[in-house]
């Protein structure tokens, strides 16, 4: 009676303590192997492990948004400088490597810095549950650690495709984008984003994606406002491409449409298709490819790659129902565009 | 558990060391029940242990399936699946050619594929 709860708390805190071991092991491996990676790719004189540990310990300081007048712009502002540190920081580590390389090598790094993060923060709260003996801390903590397992697998999972450059579940979007755009011109647009004019069914499609092949985002957002602005507002339909949660039960690859900006990440993106779209009155579709979280980081499934060609009929099936010949539209592949050329 | 496995590991050695000590100076019969025992114990001790550290390598390790590349002609459209090597990224030209037509091949699909096993268990319910 007096100690039904102890026991209960010695067999919970056993349990946390394996996944913490795991954590800690899968933790330990990826570090291992970003430093065996950096040094075989970026040849840097000199040993870049203290700079790699560096790294892992980063942190970024969300803006105040208790006045949320502008917290996008200074959000905008904090992830462009937190991009050009990781990218500044991964070339120091490897001089020796390409752009491609370099997006490869800082995307693998950010893979490890989320498993350490994690691991982190549930020693965190074993630690805190064991000091204080507080049997409630620790439930909680074994409640829903089956679900950070299987985040954590997902991100050692990714560590080792952004490591080989192999495309993820992510990038399923970008991968409509860049078979629309096979066989036509591709120009520049910013930041870090790929542009090409492909005549679809009688309308001027502009079709947008990530520079590819290295581990890239893209500001997809800015890419949207700068094409709708150059025509002058006169776009008649937007439709965005991109991976989307799929609920248990349901099929990876299955296909869904709706409406709204189907940007994920941080909102900035998505708070400028808004804007632009709101300001010249373009209608916004989405359609998504469902995966699960593990599957959205780990190599792309080929249940993925077989879903793309009903994607594609899916987007000329929009455009012929929404639109006029001679209009103008914008397809936007989001997602991380790695392992995926153009 | 390993703390058992040592024990019984201990055990076993004990009841070795006795089997031998009975059969110089004691009584053959009482030798080869210790001996008999201590091997046996040795033996699943050391069987636990290897199976101890081959569960805690499975649950450690996070498999993963191999990851394959397509290679297609651009003319004829032959395939050719392999395996991903570094360097391969979609919508690549590569250096093979295509043995029907000697043309320029392209990756079209890099992907991993799950086996049906895997899948029925995703989709129980």
């Amino acid at each position: 009676m007096f100690y039904g709860q102890r026991f209960q708390m010695m067999i919970m805190v056993r349990e946390v303590e394996g996944s913490l071991f795991k954590l800690k092991f899968m933790r330990d491996e990826a570090r291992k192997t970003a430093i065996t990676n950096i040094k075989e790719i970026g040849k840097l004189e000199g040993d870049p492990t203290g700079q790699i540990d560096r790294f892992l310990e980063y942190f970024a300081i969300s803006p105040v948004d208790l006045d949320p007048s502008g917290v996008i712009w200074r959000l905008e502002h904090m992830l462009d400088v937190r991009d050009v540190r990781f990218k500044d920081d991964v070339k120091l580590m490897a001089p020796k490597a390409d752009d491609t390389q370099v997006n490869n090598l800082e995307n693998m790094l950010e893979a490890t810095l989320a498993l350490n993060v994690i691991y982190r923060v549930i020693r965190h709260y074993y630690l805190l549950g064991r000091k204080t003996l507080s049997l409630y801390v620790i439930m909680q903590l074994q409640m829903i650690l089956p679900l950070i397992m299987r985040e954590a697998e997902a991100y050692a999972a990714a560590q080792k495709a952004f490591m080989l450059g192999q495309p993820i579940g992510d990038g399923a979007g970008a991968l409509v984008a860049a078979k629309l755009m096979q066989g036509y011109e591709k120009t520049k647009v910013e930041k870090d984003m790929v542009l090409a004019q492909v005549p679809i069914e009688g309308r001027s499609a502009y079709v947008l994606k990530a520079e590819g092949p290295g581990g890239n985002v893209g500001k997809p957002g800015e890419a949207i406002r700068q094409v709708i602005e150059q025509n002058e507002g006169k776009i008649s339909l937007a439709i965005l491409i991109d991976a989307g949660l799929k609920l248990e039960g349901e099929k990876t690859g299955e296909v869904a449409e709706g409406v709204g900006v189907a940007i994920g990440g941080p909102e900035v993106d998505k708070y400028k298709v808004e804007e632009a779209a709101l300001k010249n009155k373009v209608p916004v579709n989405a359609i998504i490819i469902r995966e699960d979280i593990g599957d959205a980081v780990s190599p792309m499934r080929k249940e993925i790659v077989d879903a793309i060609d009903g994607v594609i009929d899916r987007v000329k099936r929009v455009i012929l129902e929404r639109t006029k010949p001679g209009d103008s539209v914008i397809i936007a592949g989001i997602g991380n565009t790695i392992g995926i050329g153009q | 558990m390993f703390a058992m496995i040592m024990f019984a590991l201990l055990l076993a050695l004990v009841a070795i060391y006795w089997g031998f000590n009975e059969y110089l100076y004691g009584d053959p019969s009482t030798a080869s029940f210790f001996l008999s025992v201590g091997i046996a114990t040795l033996a699943v001790s050391t069987y636990m242990m290897y199976q101890t550290r081959k569960r805690m390598i499975r649950l450690l390790s996070v498999e993963m399936q191999p990851v394959s590349s397509t290679v297609q002609c651009v003319k004829c459209g032959f395939k050719n699946i392999r395996e991903f090597k570094r360097g391969d990224f979609v919508f690549k030209e590569t250096e093979e050619m295509c043995p029907k037509d000697s043309q320029k091949m392209v990756i079209s699909a890099i992907y991993r594929e799950v086996k049906d096993k895997e899948k029925a268990k995703e989709m129980s319910y």
